[in-house]
C-alpha cells in the first residue's frame, strides 16, 4: 500500500510567498481573536469551585438553577456535561473566607432538594485565587523555557538560521492553535497547556526531520541552489511526514471520541496542533531558511564537528 | 550479512523478559484487606501478629496471607464478608492503641512481590479520592508566637516582682512600659537571660511618658518558627489521616508554606475535610468565683486577672486568665458515654507536667468550678472560643478524667480524634481541592483503557497494511514498547493518571515515527537500486541521527513540562519521556533484531515485503 506515488516532486517553495501571507494572516487573526474574544479560562486559572454531579434520571437544569438560587448561590453557572444526567456547577471565587468544603456541601445539598433518589457527587474541584495566578504564570514560563531550550539545542546541532526557522514555526503553531481554541471557546485548563507543549514537541520533531535531510542534502547536491535542495528534501521526507501525522491523528481521534469528557480539550488541542505543526514545518520552518538566506556554507562548520559524531556525512 | 552479535539478541531478550515480569503485577486485581497501624505512629508490638492470628483463628475466619509493611500489618482476605467480619474481631483484639482500616491490597502473587513487582498506583482521578493543597497561615503562627512572648515576659516580670505599666504586642514586635529606669534595667536583664525569651532584638526607647523597651523578633527566629510550624502541622496531619484509616495517603511539603494531602479511595469527603482542616483544641481554666459574670458582661468591667467567655447558650462566663492545662499536654483521649447521665463524653489522659498542674489545682480548689474551653482557630487569625462545660471539682484528680458537655456522640468522637492526633501549630487553609467520586474514577479507567486499545489497534492495522512484513515487525515493537513502558512505570512506583494515559496514547502514536523513518529510508534505498540487504543496513544507519535529534528535542519539551507542571501534568511528562526512551530501544534495536532474524541469514533476498 502506498499513499504517495514513488517519488514526489512537488515545488513546495514556489508558493512560499502565498503561504507566508496566509500564515501571517492567520497569526494576526488569532491574535485579534485572543485579544477580542479571549480564552475560555478553566477553573485552573480563574479559581473557584466546580462540582460535577450525576442525577438518577435526566437532570432538570431549571430546578437546579432555582435550587441554587434559593441556597444563595445565584452566581453559580450550571451546564450539562456529557450524559443528560450529568451536570457541572461552577461557582466563581469568593472573597470571603468561606471554604471550599462549605461551598461544595452547600451545592450538593441544594441539588438534592426535590430529587428522588441519590444525587451522586462525581467530582469537586476547588482552586484558590492565589493558586490560579501561579498556575498561569507557570504555564507561560513553561512555554517560554521550552522554546529557549529548543533554540539552543538546534543551534548547537545545526545553525542559528535553523534555530530561528524552528522557533518561528513553533511560535506560529502555538499562536494559531490558541487562536482556534479561542474561536471555538474550548475550555483552557492545565491539560490544554500540556497539549500545547506536546504540540511544540511534535511540530519540532517534524521540523527536525526535514532539517536533517536538508543538512544531509546540501553537501551531496553541490550544484543545486538552496531552493532546489529544500524542495528536494521536503519531497524526500514527505511520505514520512504524512505517515507519522496520520498514525498520530488516528490515536488522537480515538482519544477524542472514546477518552471521555475530561480529555476532550486535550485531544482537540493536539489534533489542531498536529495539523498546524505539519504545515508549519514545511511552510514556516523550511521557507524561513530560504528567507534567511541559508547556503551550503552555513553547514560546513557544523559538518566538520558532526562528522565524528552521529551525523551521516557523505565522504 | 545483516546479523547481530549474539549478545545483542541476549540483551534484547533479557530486557523484554524483565519488562514482562514487572508489567505482570498489573494484571492481578485487588484483595480485600485489613491494615493495622499503631495509633500514634509508634512501632508495632512484636507479638501483635500472634495476637491477631489467634483472634482470627478462634473466630474461624480464614485469611490469605499476612505481611508487615513498614509500621503496619496487612491481612488479605478472600471475600469482603470475611474482611468486614475480621475488622470487628481484630479491633477488639488489638484495642485502642491500634487503628484498623479496611483496605484494598493488590493481589500480586508472593513470588512476584519477592522480586519487587508491584502494580502501578492509580491516581486519584482513576480510583477516586481527595487531593488537597493546604497553605499554612503563617501570619497567625507569628501572632501566636508574639502572644506567647508577651505572656512569658509578663510572667517573668511578675516572678521577679517588677511592676510594669503594660506589656503588649505592637505590629511585629512587643512593647514593655516600666515605671523606672532601674526596673527597665532589670527587665532588660531578664529578657537577655530568660530561656523562653530568646530570639528577640531589644531596644531601649528614650523619652516618652514611661521607661519603655521595644523588642522585635529576629528574622532567623521567624524562619525557624515557620519551619517548625510546618513540620508540626505535617506530623499532626499524618496522625489524623492515620486515625481516619486511609490506605496509601500522601502528605508532603510543597514549597515554603504548603502541604499536599492526598487520600485515595476516601468517600466521605466532607468529613475528611472537617477532620483535616480542624484546629480544635481544649483548655482547662478556673472559674473566677469572686466576681459575677453577668455584671462584668453588662458593665464591660472585667477584672484584670480574668477574661469573659461565652458558653454554648451565649451566657457569659468569667474565667481566670491563668491556664491550668492546655491541649498540647494531652497524651490520650477516647470517647464514650457518661455512665450516670448517659451523655457523650471524652476521657482524657494528661502528660506528667499536665497531670501535676491539674492535681495542684484541684487539690486547692475542691468545691470550686472548673471550665473547659473549646477553641477553634480559623484562617486569617479568627478564633472561636466557647465554654463547653463548667463543673464543680468534687475531689482532687490528676492524670485521667472526663470532660462532658458535648452535643453528640459524633462530636465527642471527633474531638477525641483531634485531641489524640495533636493540634495544628498554625491554622491551615485549603487553597486547592480536587475530589473525584468513585463512579467517575471507574468511568475514567474504562474510557482511558478503551481509547488506548482502540488507538493502538488502529495503528497496528494501519502499519501492517502499509508496510506489510516490516509493518508487522513494527507492530511487535509497539507491543514490546507498551509493556516495557508499563513495567518501567510500575517499577518507578509512578502514579497512573488520566493525563498519564494520554501520554501513553500519544507515545504509541509517536513511537511508530522511528519505524516510519527507517522504513521510508529503506524504500528510498531500494528505489535507488541498492540490494535489499544493503538497503536495510543503510536505512537503519541513516535514519538513526534523525531519530535521535527528533527525540531529544521532544525530550526537552517533556523535561520542561516536568519542571513546571504540577500533579497530573507531571504524570503526562513522565510517561511521555519514558515512552520516548523505550520506543527508541524497541523501534530501533528491537525491529532490527527481528528484521535480521527474518532476512539477515539469507544469502539472497530477491524482494523485501515493505
Amino acid at each position: 500500500m502506498k499513499i504517495l506515488k514513488q517519488r514526489t516532486n512537488f515545488d513546495f517553495m514556489s508558493v512560499r510567498k502565498i503561504a507566508f501571507a496566509g500564515s501571517l494572516a492567520l497569526i494576526l487573526l488569532s491574535i485579534v481573536m485572543l485579544v477580542v474574544r479571549g480564552l475560555n479560562f478553566g477553573l485552573d486559572f480563574t479559581g473557584g469551585t466546580l462540582i460535577e454531579v450525576s442525577f438518577p434520571g435526566d437532570a432538570d437544569t431549571e430546578l437546579v438553577r432555582s435550587n441554587l438560587q434559593a441556597a444563595g448561590l445565584s452566581d453559580a453557572v450550571v451546564q450539562t456535561f456529557g450524559a443528560a444526567s450529568d451536570i457541572v456547577v461552577r461557582v466563581p471565587p469568593r472573597s470571603e473566607e468561606e471554604s471550599s468544603a462549605e461551598i461544595s456541601t452547600l451545592v450538593l445539598q441544594a441539588l438534592q432538594t426535590g430529587v428522588e433518589g441519590e444525587v451522586v457527587m462525581r467530582r469537586v474541584e476547588f482552586v484558590g485565587p492565589q493558586v490560579g495566578d501561579e498556575l498561569a504564570e507557570q504555564g507561560i514560563l513553561a512555554v517560554v523555557y521550552a522554546l529557549i531550550g529548543i533554540f539552543l539545542y538546534v543551534m548547537i546541532r545545526f545553525q542559528w538560521r535553523f534555530s530561528a526557522g524552528a522557533v518561528a514555526a513553533l511560535v506560529h503553531d502555538v499562536i494559531i492553535t490558541m487562536g482556534i481554541i479561542s474561536l471555538l471557546q474550548v475550555e483552557f485548563d492545565l491539560t490544554v497547556v500540556a497539549a500545547l507543549l506536546a504540540v511544540i514537541g511534535y511540530s519540532l520533531n517534524d521540523t527536525i526531520v526535514v532539517f536533517d535531510r536538508i543538512r544531509e542534502n546540501f553537501p551531496r547536491l553541490r550544484k543545486s541552489s538552496p531552493y532546489e535542495v529544500i524542495n528536494k528534501s521536503l519531497n524526500e521526507t514527505l511520505a514520512r511526514t504524512v505517515m507519522t501525522g496520520l498514525t498520530t491523528l488516528l490515536v488522537l481521534i480515538a482519544l477524542y471520541i472514546f477518552g471521555g469528557e475530561i480529555i476532550h480539550a486535550f485531544a482537540f488541542t493536539l489534533i489542531i496542533g498536529i495539523v498546524v505543526g505539519t504545515y508549519s514545518s514545511i511552510y514556516v520552518a523550511s521557507a524561513a531558511l530560504l528567507v534567511l538566506g541559508v547556503s551550503k556554507f552555513d553547514l560546513l562548520q557544523v559538518e566538520k564537528e558532526g562528522a565524528s559524531t552521529a551525523v551521516n556525512s557523505q565522504p | 550479512m545483516n546479523q547481530y552479535p549474539a549478545w545483542k539478541y541476549m540483551l534484547i531478550g533479557i530486557v523484554l523478559l524483565v519488562g514482562l515480569v514487572y508489567a505482570l503485577p498489573n494484571l492481578f486485581g485487588k484483595d480485600p484487606a485489613l491494615q493495622v497501624t499503631s495509633a500514634r505512629g509508634f512501632a508495632i508490638a512484636a507479638n501483635l501478629a500472634t495476637v491477631i492470628d489467634d483472634a482470627l483463628v478462634s473466630e474461624k475466619i480464614g485469611f490469605k496471607d499476612q505481611e508487615q509493611v513498614g509500621n503496619s500489618l496487612l491481612y488479605r482476605f478472600d471475600t469482603t464478608a470475611d474482611q468486614i467480619q475480621a475488622a470487628d474481631v481484630v479491633k477488639k483484639a488489638v484495642g485502642e492503641q491500634y487503628v484498623v482500616a479496611l483496605n484494598l491490597a493488590h493481589a500480586t502473587p508472593p513470588w512476584l512481590r519477592a522480586l519487587g513487582g508491584k502494580p502501578m498506583t492509580l491516581g486519584l482521578d482513576l480510583q477516586g479520592g481527595v487531593h488537597f493543597l493546604m497553605q499554612v497561615d503563617m501570619d497567625t503562627a507569628r501572632g501566636q508566637q508574639l502572644d506567647r512572648f508577651v505572656d512569658d515576659l509578663r510572667a517573668s516580670l511578675r516572678a521577679d516582682s517588677i511592676r510594669y505599666v503594660s506589656v503588649r504586642r505592637e505590629g511585629n514586635g512587643l512593647v514593655a512600659q516600666l515605671r523606672s529606669d532601674e526596673d527597665r534595667e532589670r527587665a532588660l536583664e531578664i529578657m537577655r537571660q530568660d530561656q523562653s525569651l530568646q530570639g528577640l532584638d531589644v531596644d531601649v526607647v528614650e523619652g516618652g511618658e514611661y521607661f519603655a523597651l521595644n523588642a522585635t523578633v529576629q528574622e532567623r527566629q521567624l524562619l525557624e518558627l515557620q519551619q517548625t510550624a510546618l513540620k508540626q502541622n505535617i506530623t499532626t496531619l499524618r496522625n489524623r489521616v492515620n486515625e481516619i484509616g486511609v490506605a496509601e495517603p500522601v502528605i508532603q511539603q510543597q514549597g515554603a508554606d504548603r502541604v499536599v494531602v492526598q487520600l485515595p479511595g476516601v468517600q466521605d469527603t466532607v468529613q475528611a475535610k472537617k477532620i483535616i482542616g480542624a484546629t480544635a483544641t481544649l483548655e482547662y481554666r478556673a472559674v473566677d468565683e469572686a466576681n459575677d459574670a453577668f455584671t462584668a458582661a453588662q458593665t464591660g468591667r472585667v477584672p484584670p486577672e480574668s477574661r469573659l467567655y461565652e458558653d454554648m447558650n451565649g451566657q457569659p462566663v468569667l474565667l481566670k486568665k491563668r491556664l491550668i492545662v492546655s491541649g498540647d499536654q494531652l497524651i490520650g483521649a477516647s470517647s464514650g458515654f457518661d455512665q450516670q447521665t448517659g451523655q457523650p463524653q471524652v476521657s482524657v489522659t494528661l502528660d506528667g507536667v499536665g497531670a501535676k498542674r491539674m492535681l495542684d489545682f484541684t487539690r486547692d480548689n475542691v468545691g470550686n468550678r472548673m471550665a473547659v474551653v473549646y477553641i477553634e482557630q480559623k484562617a486569617g487569625g479568627k478564633k472561636t472560643e466557647e465554654v463547653i462545660s463548667v463543673a464543680v471539682v468534687r475531689e482532687p484528680f490528676g492524670k485521667r478524667f472526663q470532660t462532658t458537655g458535648l452535643d453528640s456522640m459524633s462530636e465527642a468522637s471527633q474531638l477525641a480524634l483531634l485531641l489524640r492526633a495533636g493540634a495544628l501549630a498554625a491554622p491551615m487553609e485549603i487553597v486547592e481541592e480536587r475530589t473525584v467520586g468513585p463512579s467517575l474514577g471507574k468511568d475514567n479507567v474504562e474510557q482511558g483503557f478503551k481509547s488506548v486499545v482502540i488507538g493502538f489497534v488502529l495503528v497496528l492495522v494501519f502499519m501492517a497494511l502499509y508496510y506489510r512484513v516490516f509493518g508487522l515487525v513494527a507492530d511487535l515493537a509497539l507491543f514490546a514498547n507498551l509493556f516495557l513502558l508499563i513495567a518501567l512505570l510500575s517499577m518507578l512506583g509512578a502514579t497512573l493518571t488520566m493525563p498519564g494515559i494520554a501520554g501513553i496514547v500519544l507515545t504509541v502514536g509517536m513511537a511508530v515515527d522511528a519505524n516510519v523513518l527507517i522504513f521510508e529510508r529503506i524504500r528510498e534505498e531500494l528505489r535507488s537500486g541498492n540490494t535489499p540487504q544493503a538497503s536495510i543496513r543503510a536505512g537503519y544507519d541513516k535514519a538513526f541521527s534523525t531519530i535521535a535529534d527528533a527525540n531529544i528535542t521532544t525530550l526537552i519539551a517533556a523535561f520542561v513540562l516536568f519542571l513546571f507542571g504540577t500533579g497530573p501534568i507531571k504524570g503526562f511528562a513522565v510517561t511521555l519521556s519514558l515512552g520516548i526512551v523505550t520506543s527508541m530501544f524497541t523501534a530501533i534495536m528491537g525491529t532490527r533484531a527481528v528484521v535480521n532474524l527474518i532476512y539477515g541469514g539469507r544469502k539472497r533476498v530477491a524482494k523485501l515485503a515493505i
